[in-house]
């Protein structure tokens, strides 16, 4: 059962049929999906939810689609790991890391939010799909699309690193890629959406396709025994996985399905990139656009359109931003592998590089729970950190040239 | 076009878009604006001919403000 409402103006709250629209016509606002929680009734429990398949569907109700997904029905339900090691070089009491660099099928979150777009397309009776990307979301849509039998066109810069052209243009999809500066890929990508009846899935089904990043906090809550956790901290390219985090948990609660923990939602950005944690930092609520310079691409949105709303949450959760420059997110992947053996790209180590440095301000207390998000695999971002891993030592293969290494390393204590 | 202008502090106080009506064969209509002292935000349509709109934009930018479409960014992870 569908309790989806309408779409509605986040600025003026002018409220729309369900269509593929995404701005206001009022005073462009950005459109939003409303649900009438009232409607779900008594039956919508923890019980129910725990017997359905493990994967993010579980929560359909409160995602904007009518009857069963049509695309991307086995996305989600990736692990939240209580992460030990880490536990103890941070210096605090519970951490967890919510792990989608394994999400499936393209091993970031993005295969959440395209699933929702997608089925959302398939219902509005669009054939054709359409992103403007920096990779994960290019990979993940043309995946989703050809499983689905869509057609898909995928927009990307020209300068994009290797994995993530060929982990798009290996699926069956119509790749381009642009040349210019990232305004004018933006400005042509946006002109493209407006000229051709697609379902372009970051701007006409954007109100849809945000919603599926709920599904992340979801499962963060009931993996951590349907309870809130105090700390989220969260990365920000457009800020919407922000939002929609802090969504997700007023939802349960309002829900009755978890305890309002009075969580505080902090999001994570590259020095490079940094519009939003500096809107908080200097106490601002416009979002002065940059040119973005950083490794973490898949962060490197220099106007982000929720960053205003992004903001807001942080400030009324009672959360924090901060950023971290370019070495500091290498070391960060460093220390996520090393520690917890999880792989995570560019902006995973954002998010841990800025968890670590609000703890070590005391915005995050040591004692309390906190969730760390993990949304990318670091198998697509090899060029961060290619120089930097243990040295490769390349020897003969006989036991006789091994045995001196061996000893050596021992000799060292390693 | 529906467009976002952000000024920064050193054209916020210019009125910019007074002097693009009157360059340009464009209708302004502005529906949304943010305007503080050291930057303002304003959601503007501008209609014309393609060229001149195109040509209003091109004028707009050489003025130090910033011009993206309402999408905003469109290029995603
Ligand atoms: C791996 C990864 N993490 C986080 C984000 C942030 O997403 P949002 O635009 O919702 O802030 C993106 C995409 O933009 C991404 O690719
Ligand atoms: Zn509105």
């Amino acid at each position: 059962m569908s309790i989806v409402r309408a779409l509605k103006c986040r600025e003026c709250g002018s409220e729309y049929e369900i269509a593929p629209v995404h701005v206001c016509e009022f005073c462009f606002g950005p459109l939003e999906v409303v649900y009438d929680y009232d409607a779900l009734g008594e039956g919508f429990t923890r019980e129910l939810i725990e017997s359905r398949p493990q994967n993010m569907w579980r929560y359909k109700e409160l995602l904007p689609i009518e009857g069963e997904p049509t695309v991307g029905a086995e996305v989600g339900f990736t692990p939240l790991v209580r992460a030990k090691n880490l536990e103890k070089v941070l210096g605090v009491k519970e951490l967890y890391i919510k792990n989608d660099a394994v999400c499936y099928p393209t091993l970031s979150f993005k295969d959440r939010v395209v699933s929702v777009a997608l089925s959302k397309a398939v219902e509005f009776g669009f054939t054709t799909v359409a992103c403007a990307s920096t990779g994960n979301l290019a990979g993940s849509v043309a995946a989703n699309a050809t499983a689905a039998g869509l057609k898909s066109y995928v927009f990307i810069p020209h300068d994009l690193e290797v994995g993530k052209v060929v982990g798009a243009g290996v699926y069956d999809t119509s790749i381009v890629a642009i040349e210019g500066q990232y305004d004018d890929v933006n400005r042509l990508c946006s002109e493209i959406a407006g000229k051709y009846p697609w379902a372009f899935v970051n701007v006409n089904v954007r109100p849809f396709y945000a919603e599926g990043s709920k599904s992340y906090a979801y499962e963060i809550m009931e993996q951590l025994g349907w309870k809130a956790p105090k700390h989220v901290v969260v990365p920000m390219a457009s800020g919407s996985l922000c939002t929609k985090v802090d969504k997700a948990i007023k939802e349960f609660v309002k829900l009755g399905l978890v305890e309002d923990a009075g969580t505080a939602i902090y999001g994570a950005q590259a020095t490079g990139c940094s519009p939003i944690a500096r809107s908080v930092k200097e106490g601002t609520d416009l979002i002065h656009p940059v040119k973005a310079d950083t490794i973490a691409k898949s962060l490197a949105i220099g106007n982000p359109a929720d960053g205003y709303y992004a903001n807001r949450v942080m400030k009324e959760s009672g959360g924090w931003s901060e950023d971290v420059s370019d070495q500091e997110i290498v070391d960060a992947i460093k220390l996520l592998a090393q520690t917890e053996g999880i792989f995570a790209e560019t902006a995973g180590g954002v998010t841990l590089g800025v968890a670590k440095k609000l703890i070590e301000q005391g915005r995050i207390p040591r004692d309390e729970s906190i969730v760390i998000c993990v949304t990318g695999n670091g198998l697509k971002t090899l060029e961060a950190v290619q120089d930097q891993i243990n040295p490769v030592r390349t020897i003969k293969p006989s036991l006789k040239a091994f045995d001196p290494l061996a000893e050596a390393d021992l000799a060292a204590n390693k | 076009m529906r467009l976002y202008l952000t000024f920064n502090h050193k054209n916020v106080r210019e009125p910019l878009i007074w002097k693009l009506a009157q360059e340009f064969a464009v209708v302004t209509n502005i529906r949304t604006a943010e305007v503080k002292e050291d930057m303002g935000l304003v959601g503007i349509e501008l209609k014309g001919k393609t060229d001149v709109v195109e040509a209003a934009v091109a004028w707009l930018e050489q003025h130090g403000v910033h011009v993206e479409p309402i999408e905003q960014s469109v290029l995603e992870g």
